[in-house]
């Protein structure tokens, strides 16, 4: 994903040819400097030195009020005794074994249905995406009401046909699979995503498959699905640190202040982040929330390594026009 | 013929089925949160859900005045959303003109890195920037919320600087050649091209901001400072003795209901948005 900007795209070749011309001059210099002053700074103080800040924090107590102290590996060591944290570890990869591939199979096929070119496509397309700006907050406050075991929507059909109706946000088991429920309300983002790259696929790939002879099937197995694979490949890695990555859901539903010293009943909401989050911003151990922060980076990381590596045995790309 | 016809149809009807269902779905919480907003408290947790609020109350709206600091809590949300969003605009385009017209060394790689940034977890920077904004003493104030967006946000630049190459360099040369100096060529030529790209830009970051929950929560703490977000957060657990769940549902339609007008009015500028930033380069 990370192509590097200079692509041989049509724009690229003129600016080589370009340089005949023109030579870098002084006063491009200065104003393309000038121009990025503030992004440069920005990346600087905003992005990569806290990545660093955060590392060194993380082998240090460090409580705000007083300097901060090294302690090696103390933070890490402390980490793998810490039953909260290894229980925020379980309910965090919990959620993300869910509703990853849930959301992903789910945005796919609803985006396909949608390039059926139907009527009325646009209106499906405008409701579907709706949930998708709704702030955070307000999704928690409604689904507050609507899992409710008792009054809800969604209980209400199971109940009246005598089916065993979940309790949802009070019982443990059922909470994660909930804050799922709620992730795929918002999962207009994704079928949007999916739909312009399965709609971009030229119409003459699949008139010369239909001519050979490629069914239903066929035609999306080797022509839909290769010619967005790398969509679904780009999809994932979001989908997968963004799962990692659950608070606002959880903390509006479970949490009433920063320093709560639970999560839920049985802490089943207790999500990595909000437990990283009570101990930088509830107990201030902010060397502590560092080492969590730089492990789960670490995870992230090593996911998306892998998942770069498996690319290219599923992922097909073009070899020529495509970007920009 | 018939057969492939009645199949045909029959398919269609079924993704027509499956779309609406989906629809309805999507649109019954709506729903739903604005019937409540109009209902007396004990009529919001009764069984079967009651969906027509009866008697409609509309003193609901003026009574959640009363109880929170509605007025207050839009104002702030205005001021940390307006003045961040200026602030990505002016860096980021001033960035992604020159990431994508201006050539100088470095550039790809200062590029490169900005990029890169994006898929950066939030929270491995979030303690660290938190420690700058208390040793700067900004803590209780916006500064922490607008500040950062006046240094550029990597997606927007992205997305400029995709949409600033496709602007033909004919235009910028023929106002270089009327001796025209690059801030002018920039002001003049290359923003009021690209303001399909601005608006996308504006409304993403608008959403973003009056949304954001996390930021607010982290270096807002004093009740009259709150966003909507805290203040909608605030209500829920706040504990009067009182059922105020009408209120809840009121407070959070205020929220959402400008979202909503403005996602209908900009449609358009969202969807590219989305498909732009989810679709890379």
């Amino acid at each position: 994903m990370q192509s590097s900007p200079a692509q041989s795209t049509p724009a690229a070749q003129t600016d080589r040819g370009l340089r005949f011309f023109h030579r870098l001059s002084f006063e491009e210099t200065f104003f393309g400097w000038l121009f990025i002053v503030p992004a440069v700074l920005g990346l600087l103080f905003f992005r990569l030195g806290p990545v660093f800040a955060s590392f060194y924090l993380s082998f240090t107590k460090y409580e705000i009020i007083t300097a901060p102290r090294w302690i090696g590996f103390a933070n890490y060591t402390k980490l793998l005794n810490d039953a909260l944290w290894l229980r925020s570890i379980e309910v965090t990869l919990w959620y993300v074994s869910l509703f990853v591939p849930l959301s992903l199979t789910f945005a796919y096929t609803i985006a396909l249905l949608m390039s059926r070119d139907v009527r009325g496509i646009t209106s499906y397309r405008t409701l579907w995406y709706l949930p998708s700006v709704v702030p955070v907050v307000a999704s928690a406050t409604i689904w507050r009401w609507g899992l409710n075991p008792e009054f809800g929507p969604i209980n209400y059909p199971l109940k009246v046909l005598g089916l065993p109706a979940p309790r949802w946000l009070t019982d443990p088991d059922w909470i994660v699979p909930s804050i799922v429920f709620i992730g795929l309300w918002g999962l207009g983002n994704s079928v949007l995503i999916f739909l312009a790259s399965i709609t971009s696929v030229p119409r003459t790939f699949y008139e010369a498959a239909e001519v050979d002879g490629a069914n239903l099937w066929a035609r999306f197995r080797h022509v839909t699905l290769p010619l967005t694979s790398s969509i679904i490949f780009y999809q994932l890695i979001v989908t997968v640190i963004n799962s990692f990555q659950v608070f606002g859901v959880a903390y509006v539903l479970f949490v009433s202040n920063p320093s709560a010293s639970s999560a839920g009943p049985d802490n089943a909401a207790l999500f990595y982040v909000l437990y990283m989050f009570r101990n930088a911003f509830g107990y201030f151990r902010n060397g502590y929330a560092s080492a969590m922060a730089w492990i789960l980076f670490l995870v992230v990381m090593l996911l998306t390594i892998v998942l770069f590596y498996s690319q290219r045995r599923w992922v097909y790309y073009e070899t020529e026009g495509g970007g920009s | 013929m018939t057969a492939y016809r009645i199949r045909h149809t029959a398919s269609r009807f079924l993704i027509h089925l499956a779309l609406a269902g989906g629809s309805a779905f999507m649109l019954i919480p709506f729903f739903w949160l604005l019937s409540s907003s109009l209902k007396a408290p004990h009529e919001i947790y009764v069984f079967p859900p009651k969906w027509i609020p009866d008697p409609v109350r509309w003193t609901n709206y003026r009574e959640v005045f009363e109880v929170v600091a509605v007025a207050r809590y839009t104002a702030n949300t205005m001021i940390v959303t307006i003045f961040s969003t200026v602030g990505v605009i002016i860096s980021s385009s001033m960035a992604a003109y020159s990431f994508a017209r201006l050539r100088f060394k470095g550039r790809d790689i200062v590029f490169g890195l900005i990029l890169s940034t994006v898929m950066l977890p939030y929270v491995v920077t979030m303690i660290p920037v938190y420690i700058l904004f208390t040793r700067l003493g900004w803590i209780g104030t916006y500064l922490p919320l607008i500040v950062p967006d006046w240094f550029g946000g990597p997606i927007t630049i992205f997305l400029l600087r995709q949409f600033f190459r496709t602007i033909p360099l004919e235009l910028e040369d023929a106002a270089r050649i009327d001796g025209a100096s690059r801030p002018r060529i920039f002001a003049q030529i290359i923003l009021p091209l690209a303001r399909p790209a601005l608006t996308v830009v504006l409304v993403l970051s608008l959403l973003y901001n009056w949304n954001d929950f996390l930021a607010p929560l982290i270096y807002l703490h004093k009740r009259d400072m709150f966003t909507l977000a805290l203040g909608l957060n605030a209500l829920q657990h706040f504990e009067s003795g009182l059922d105020w769940t009408h209120y809840v549902m009121v407070l959070a339609t205020l929220m959402v209901l400008p979202v909503i007008i403005v996602y209908f009015l900009a449609q358009r500028a969202f969807v590219e948005g989305i498909v732009l930033t989810g679709l890379k380069g």
